[in-house]
């Protein structure tokens, strides 16, 4: 397919920030071109305060841009009245559901609003299509329950069954995975993940979720304070070290390796443990925890050995030796016999 | 529901200082001949006021369904912006300003009384009106909108107090009356003003059922489906003070009723479906009002109560009990 045909979301020159008053403007980021293709999931991340919530109100056109335009399918979205927008792109919002008396078909169903008559009467191609949303999403069973129902998980599902329902080719979702539990998260992003494949929408969503972001996203775009957004492949981005310019601070480091973040605890210590199986990954992350620095380097005065086959660390120190049953054991008898 | 309206309908036509049995009711609906001064009772005086208190009834409680949506408030009610205030203050004027600053009462003439009561009424409501239109274009936010429109209430309650506190005893009360309501006082010919304002802002509540549903999702998400919230609310609110402006101004300011009825339709059918709500609220509101008004005439006696008295007496039980039954009004916004 041409390149041009398959965008669906395109910014030229955008500016986006606050108008304080007739005179006074606060930019939060200027001269934004960035484009979006079909079928594509992109991650928007950020720290807090980098603009990202500004930025998707502008993308969606809730909140006009300071300068330059958004272009949804080729046309700018300030061109465009709130049906046909609603017809081209749907959102899910942070902020949740204060009603509660309203059953799970019904909020769905309003996603078909741009499309019915002013009595909203469904006729079967709306049906077929609320039928389809909730079941990609899994709340097909809800479908006469009220919202006060259901958990965080399902709420957060049937708004994005309403989003489906819509049926709009761009879908935007502002933190679909806070105030949820890590299976819920995965699950959403995974769910997120499949329909831009096999529904061919573009899906843009913010999110804290570095890791699940990482695993998940074709293309990421990282914001920071007053510079540019970065656009990538979640890979390249680690391996330019762009990824880790924009989230490292004192407290924390990524860790290139890993993929993970680390927090920066101060060192005490340093020690050597031989040993590489599981029980050797979780005894690196107690000891790091602990203050010590673990090393590559077998001359320390303080060498622990792990047994897998007893399930047991061996301390060594100077002349001493210890066994220890546990993590538990093994931290205790660390701070009672070392000193530091 | 419908059936039970019909029946306080014709309830409300026979009860009254003098009882007239239902079968002559109906005869007399029905055009046949019965007693020259039944005949003349039921079509000149209890005919207009039952078809007044279906409508204030029925009005009252939608104009008060579409606010409590708007403003996400379960207190919200027709009289949220200001319009009954903008009444009073029209009618505290004419009670009481004229003898204040000219020193003569301008009501000498009955016939200015009744008519300048109305007129001042419709004007005092539509100056609100205009200014709070005027404000909710400026401003985008809903709360905004509703504590302005509360301060419009204040601003115009104090200026009705000090009206009230330079005048004599007799415009006060005759003022004081007025705000007790009264649906007697419409008369055939001002219902012909009266019914197709009333129904004209009730067809507009109708039609924006889809939008109001949309609205439950919260003003962000209405948005996101294609609700242009704006001209929505100026809709909701057109529609509102049509229902609320006009009959404030020919019965005086009948609360309660629009506060109530709402929350007893949501319990009652356990959904924030405005599609069924409307309707359902509608005709309760219109039921309620018919049977508040048997018990205010005291069939049987001379005597009649105010009718807001009524309705809260008799009103207010309904709600608390309702109220405590339901296990979380606010999950109904």
């Amino acid at each position: 397919m041409e390149e041009s045909a398959r965008t669906i979301l395109q910014t030229e020159n955008l500016s986006i920030g606050y108008r304080l008053s007739k005179k006074k403007k606060l930019t939060l980021l200027s001269e934004i071109n960035i484009s979006m293709q079909k079928g594509e999931l992109v991650c928007l991340l950020g720290p807090n305060g980098s603009g990202k919530s500004t930025f998707m109100r502008t993308l969606a056109g809730i909140q006009p841009p300071l300068q330059g335009a958004t272009l949804v399918d080729q046309r700018p979205i300030k061109s465009r009245n709130f049906k046909e927008i609603s017809q081209l792109l749907s959102i899910v919002l942070t902020e949740r559901l204060t009603v509660e008396n309203l059953q799970v078909f019904q909020v769905v169903s309003l996603g078909r609003y741009p499309y019915t008559n002013w009595l909203g009467k469904l006729d079967r191609e709306d049906k077929e299509k609320i039928r389809w949303a909730m079941e990609q999403v899994n709340v097909l069973q809800f479908a006469n329950h009220t919202i006060d129902q259901l958990s965080d998980g399902e709420k957060q599902r049937v708004m994005i069954a309403k989003a489906l329902a819509q049926d709009t080719p761009l879908v935007m979702l502002d933190e679909p995975t806070a105030h949820l539990d890590l299976p819920n998260r995965v699950e959403i992003m995974k769910l997120l993940r499949r329909l831009a494949k096999e529904t061919n929408k573009a899906i843009l969503l913010s999110t804290h979720e570095l890791d699940l972001a990482l695993q998940a996203a074709d293309t990421i775009w990282l914001m920071k304070k007053g510079e540019p957004i970065k656009p990538g492949v979640p890979e390249d981005l680690v391996l330019s070290g762009q990824f880790e310019s924009t989230f490292n601070n004192q407290s924390f480091a990524f860790d290139k390796s890993s993929g993970k973040f680390k927090m920066n605890h101060c060192h005490i210590s340093s020690i050597y443990v031989e040993g590489n199986s599981v029980m050797g990954f979780w005894t690196r992350q107690a000891l790091e925890r602990e203050g010590y620095e673990v090393s590559e380097n077998q001359n320390h005065d303080l060498h622990i050995k792990i047994n897998p086959e007893d399930h047991q660390w061996e301390v060594r120190y100077h002349q001493k030796h210890f066994k220890c049953q546990t993590i538990k054991d093994l931290l205790f008898t660390l701070r009672n016999n070392i000193s530091t | 529901m419908l059936l039970s309206t019909g029946l306080f309908f014709l309830l409300d036509l026979a009860l009254g200082s003098v009882n007239i049995p239902i079968d002559s009711v109906l005869n007399i609906l029905g055009g046949s001949k019965e007693k020259t001064s039944w005949t003349y009772i039921i079509l000149s005086f209890r005919l207009p006021k039952a078809i007044t208190a279906i409508l204030v009834g029925g009005g009252l409680s939608i104009a008060g369904l579409q606010m409590q949506t708007l403003f996400r408030n379960p207190l919200a009610g027709p009289y949220v912006l200001g319009i009954s205030s903008g009444a009073s203050l029209g009618v505290a004027i004419l009670l009481m300003a004229g003898s204040i600053l000219a020193g003569t009462s301008m009501l000498q003439n009955p016939i200015f009384d009744i008519y300048g009561m109305v007129i001042s009424a419709i004007l005092g409501a539509s100056l609100v009106l205009l200014l709070v239109v005027a404000v909710s274009m400026k401003i985008s936010d809903t709360v905004s909108l509703l504590i302005i429109g509360i301060m419009f209430g204040n601003l115009t309650g104090a200026i009705v107090s000090i009206l009230q506190y330079y005048s004599n005893p007799e415009q006060v009360q005759s003022f004081l009356i007025w705000t007790f309501g009264s649906l007697g006082g419409v008369t055939w010919s001002q219902l012909k003003w009266v019914m197709p304002l009333v129904l004209a802002g009730i067809s507009i509540a109708f039609g924006l059922q889809k939008s109001l549903n949309a609205l439950l999702l919260g003003e962000n998400y209405a948005q996101g489906i294609g609700v242009s919230v704006n001209k929505i609310r100026l809709w909701m609110i057109l529609s509102t003070s049509l229902i609320a402006g006009t009959l404030t101004a020919y019965t005086g300011p009948i609360a309660f009723i629009g506060v109530a009825v709402p929350h007893i339709g949501r319990l009652l059918f356990r959904t924030s479906d405005h599609q069924i709500l409307m309707p359902a609220v509608g005709l309760f509101g219109a039921l309620l009002m018919l049977i508040c008004d048997i018990i205010s005439q005291l069939p049987g006696t001379n005597q009649t109560l105010p009718i807001n008295s009524v309705c809260a007496m008799f009103g207010a039980p309904v709600v608390i009990w309702v109220v405590m039954k339901s296990r979380n009004v606010k999950a109904n916004f």
